[in-house]
């Protein structure tokens, strides 16, 4: 049997495999303790009271809606704020600078860009400073609730400026597969106005390309805790800040009531999914009607000007914090309301980068491993599909997706316990394996759309020409493909550097990586030193995803009719 | 699905096999002839679990382990953590998983909360904190908190490392007197709204303040030292709570949202929302201004009546696969050479726990090199220490404060 079979004959099973069993006994390992099942610690009964208990919690009602508000009216805003600037300005000029812009801005890691934008708006930050005293009269910054407000304001800004580069990136490699251009130009040579040209003829094809993704967006958002320990309200947090203070709690009899919070947590990103899903279809039976009236535009100019307002407003306000970051890794004692750091010094990346190697190669090399393992695993499994012609089984589906809804904090205890019952020891190979669970389901729902809908009727033709599927899988599908598998590929990496709990519980801490080391160091508060460990973390996905954009340029120079959409 | 099922049954079986198994293999050293515990150390690495968050103490660390690696052979390994509930997360995995023996974590840098509950379920190793050769350089008898953590009594489990007292700190450019009782702060701060609060509850600094507090309003404290559960809570913290309902609309951000933690605190001191802070550390102000975290203005004082302190120590897990090495740098770290490392304001300016009058002439010389830094605290300031009270109450002010203040 040729490795190309053997490979797409196994791939769908170690895939599973891969993912199903961490996944359930991380799973395990909170639904057992949230019954009140845990020996060690003296649970041996199983009882309702650690829900009751959670009930009880106070601001719970609160918690849980911020959670789920947050979750859908990010999602919302970034998918809007994409969908009518790729409308608006898919074939301009401004378009491509923006693309350009896409890879440094898709590599800042969410915690970093939240403090980036917590220092940029928070009332002793940059655009204060730049105002004070000349303009505010302010000696000493004010006292205004933002960020943290109540209502999550500032959280759900965070997370919109860090979800339209994903969601633009995932269209980037989503657009060729959907014929947009073709869509585009019949539309517009029909007299339609490029938006509203859009919004009829390609966004009805390129959302289901984009479902996924955005699911993944309102797992993240309403379960994140970084951004929400940055940005979000204080009393009561959002729900997964909750449970993570509670499973930290120095009183482990917490650790029950914890489970059953992290349980909750994933309900109430389910409900979150659903309601999205039930909004699809809502939005679809209403707009069927608008799609086919003819009408040529509708507040082109308008909803233009908007796209281009809210684009602009959140790259600027990436753009400034990641100068706010690096004014800090630069900066000696910064008083308020000095505007700039003086004098500059090179101190804090001094400090810094003494023993700086290793972490840096231990991050890029469990990254590369993670995300080969993983590419790898979902090629074949993909593959295995479309020779198959049967889509993967939704339970398989259900199990991809897990890790990316059951809030880490509460499922890696459980994938701890797994390692010390079999006597895996610690170290680097059972992190690659760990960061694979989080890689896998990001690389697949970066690529299964692309990769289904690729018109079947290429292979078809080769297989015509007497190719065997081994020689049609390297030589057609693979080369057109090329683009979204690198993207895959970068954001799995992305994601593997972004991985602190994974490393540390399951390498023990002796694995140490940039990202272990920067979240280390941003516990102490430190922000000089915080700033110098994020720009260093941003530079390895940077340059991932610098890779998968260019690429691709540079391999099909002379087939330019792979590089649509540019 | 019957492949799900079965694994699922499989871990659930995980998750309850645990714990039976018991009794550890005989040890090849013993506890009351140290050589031998020396000589089973050499050649050993110790996995140390430490918070990792400040670039000081991470160096102080590198430094105990070349120290470590010289003398006795032993490689130290600072596993860094941004909260030590990790590692202790990781040591009830183990057990849970029936790994009695061959754990992952050697030592602990814990105290308080942390150390009764892992104390209570029998997480820990020991006891061998007072065989250490260097144990009695802390003169126990003189000094109660040496084998009181938080008022639990240590019997043993953990050896003392380092000291930590309230320690409150302001901007002298802005604030001319800073206020040195409870009731002054309150008067401060209707003065001065917006520029001072405290951590969010459950931090373990922001329920320190509360701890403080009540200790300072409460006109009899004995029952702040028994098990919450045998006193009136209500009555004992009703000044707590008119103390901070007075308080709360003059805070930062009026009292509607808190700083995260200490260091958070102290990035807005650093940003100049606040002018009067407080920390856990009583020489970091002085090393914050050194790494221009804090004005230059900064001074540091301790309130009227004393505050707050403790000790903090390091423990074993119950099944630490190197126990002769954790012990050996145990020692290590209590010795006149390392205490007094740790306490020079350069390197980290952590308090030593070494009674001076145990030491002998030439050892004690090496404490003397404090040199005047305006923005340290007096070194007389220490000897106001009020002690913890029983941990037993910060689980319930923490779950009253939440209630109270926690859901807006």
């Amino acid at each position: 049997m040729s490795g190309y079979a053997l490979g797409i004959r196994l791939a769908p099973w170690l895939a599973i495999a891969l993912l199903s069993l961490p996944v359930i006994s991380g799973l395990a390992g909170v639904i057992a303790p949230a019954f009140g099942w845990l020996p060690a610690l003296g649970g041996d009964m199983l009882t309702l009271a650690h829900w009751q208990a959670l009930w009880q919690a106070p601001g719970l009602a609160r918690m849980v809606q911020l959670s789920y508000t947050t979750g859908l009216i990010s999602a919302a805003l970034s998918l809007t704020i994409v969908a009518l600037f790729l409308g608006a300005f898919m074939q301009t000029r401004l378009f491509t600078a923006v693309r350009r812009l896409l890879s440094p801005l898709l590599a800042v890691p969410h915690a970093a860009a939240a403090i980036g934008l917590a220092f940029l708006l928070s009332p002793s930050g940059l655009l204060s400073r730049s105002l004070s005293p000349w303009l505010t009269g302010w000696q000493y910054p004010p006292d205004i609730l933002f960020p943290g407000d109540p209502h999550g304001f500032a959280l759900i800004a965070g997370l919109v400026i860090k979800e339209i580069p994903f969601l633009l990136l995932m269209s980037l490699a989503a657009l060729p597969q959907c014929q947009a251009n073709e869509r585009l130009h019949v539309a517009r040579a029909l007299g339609y106005g490029p938006l509203t040209a859009f919004l009829k003829a390609v966004l009805p094809g390129l959302y289901p390309l984009l479902r996924l993704p955005v699911y993944a967006v309102i797992a993240f958002a309403s379960s994140t805790v970084d951004v929400a320990l940055i940005l979000g309200p204080t009393t009561p947090p959002p729900l997964a800040v909750a449970v993570l203070r509670w499973l930290n709690d120095p009183d482990l009899a917490m650790r029950f009531m914890a489970s059953a919070g992290a349980l909750l947590q994933l309900l109430v990103t389910l409900a979150a999914l659903a309601s999205w899903w039930l909004i699809e279809r809502l939005i679809h039976w209403s707009t069927t009607g608008w799609l086919a009236n003819g009408r040529r535009r509708s507040a082109d100019r308008l909803l233009g000007g908007i796209a281009l307002g809210a684009i602009s407003v959140a790259l600027l306000l990436m753009l400034s914090s990641l100068l706010g970051l690096t004014l800090w890794s630069l900066a000696a004692y910064w008083p308020f309301p000095q505007a700039l750091p003086q004098p500059l010094t090179l101190r804090n990346w001094m400090d810094a980068t003494g023993g700086l190697g290793d972490p840096l190669s231990q991050a890029a090399v469990i990254g590369i491993a993670a995300t080969l393992l993983s590419l790898v695993l979902v090629v074949g499994a993909l593959e295995a599909e479309t020779l198959n012609e049967c889509p993967t089984r939704p339970w398989a589906q259900l199990v991809l997706y897990l890790p990316l809804l059951v809030p880490p904090v509460a499922f890696l205890f459980g994938l701890v316990m797994l390692q010390a019952q079999f006597g895996v020891k610690p170290g680097l190979t059972v992190v690659v394996f760990s960061h694979a669970v989080f890689v896998l389901p990001y690389v697949f729902l970066s690529l299964v759309e692309s990769y289904r809908r690729l018109d079947p009727r290429w292979a078809r033709l080769a297989r015509s020409l007497g190719a065997s599927p081994a020689r049609v899988f390297w030589r057609v599908r693979l080369p057109m493909l090329c683009a979204p598998l690198l993207t895959a590929a970068a954001v799995g990496f992305a994601v593997s550097i972004g991985q602190y709990l994974p490393t540390l519980l399951l390498g023990a801490g002796r694995v140490s990586t940039i990202t272990t080391e920067a979240v280390n160091l941003a516990s102490g508060g430190d922000r000089r030193l915080a700033a110098v460990y994020a720009l260093l973390q941003l530079a390895l996905p940077a340059l991932g995803f610098a890779l998968a954009l260019g690429l691709p340029r540079l391999l099909f120079r002379h087939r330019s009719g792979l590089l649509t959409s540019a | 699905m019957p492949l799900f099922y079965r694994l699922r049954g499989l871990s659930v079986a995980l998750l309850t096999g645990a714990a039976l198994i018991a009794a550890p293999p005989a040890q090849a050293y013993q506890l009351d002839d140290w050589h031998s515990v020396v000589e089973e150390a050499e050649g050993q690495t110790v996995y140390w679990n430490a918070w990792g968050g400040d670039a000081r103490i991470n160096a102080y660390i590198d430094w105990v382990g070349e120290r470590m690696q010289a003398r006795h052979g032993i490689e130290v390994v600072h596993v860094k953590v941004n909260d030590i509930a990790q590692s202790v997360s990781r040591v009830l995995a183990e057990k849970a998983a029936g790994n009695l023996t061959e754990g992952t974590i050697d030592l602990l840098w814990i105290n308080g909360e942390n150390f009764a509950a892992m104390k209570r379920n029998d997480l820990l190793y020991g006891p061998w904190a007072e065989r250490l050769p260097n144990f009695p350089l802390t003169a126990p008898d003189a000094n109660p908190e040496m084998r009181n953590d938080f008022s639990v009594p240590v019997e043993g489990l953990e050896s003392p490392w380092g000291k930590a007292q309230l320690t409150f700190y302001y901007d002298s450019a802005r604030v001319e007197s800073p206020p040195r009782t409870l009731p002054e702060l309150l008067a401060w701060a209707k003065a001065n709204p917006g520029r001072f609060t405290y951590p969010l509850i459950p931090d373990f600094l922001g329920s320190t303040f509360l701890k403080q507090a009540l200790l300072s309003l409460t006109k009899d404290s004995a029952p702040l030292y028994e098990p919450v559960s045998a006193a009136n809570f209500a009555k004992v913290t009703a000044p707590l709570w008119d103390y901070l309902d007075a308080l709360h609309p003059h805070l930062w951000r009026s009292g509607e949202s808190f700083p995260n933690s200490g260091p958070d605190m102290r990035q807005l001191m650093g940003d100049g929302q606040l002018s009067l802070a407080f920390t856990f550390s009583p020489l970091g102000p002085a090393a914050w201004v050194a790494d221009y975290q804090l004005p230059p203005t900064t001074r540091s004082y301790v309130l009227e009546n004393g505050t707050l302190g403790n000790v903090h120590f390091v423990a074993a897990p119950f099944n630490a696969s190197h126990k002769a090495a954790a012990l050996v740098l145990a020692n290590f770290l209590l010795s006149p050479r390392a205490q007094a490392r740790k306490q020079d304001i350069d390197v980290w300016g952590d308090p030593t726990v070494l009674a001076m009058d145990a030491l002998s002439e030439e050892q004690r010389q090496a404490f003397d090199s404090l040199e005047d830094n305006p923005a340290a605290l007096p070194p007389d300031a220490l000897e106001r220490t009020l002690a913890e009270p029983h941990p037993s109450w910060v689980g319930r002010l923490e779950g009253a404060w939440l209630k109270r203040y926690g859901a807006d």
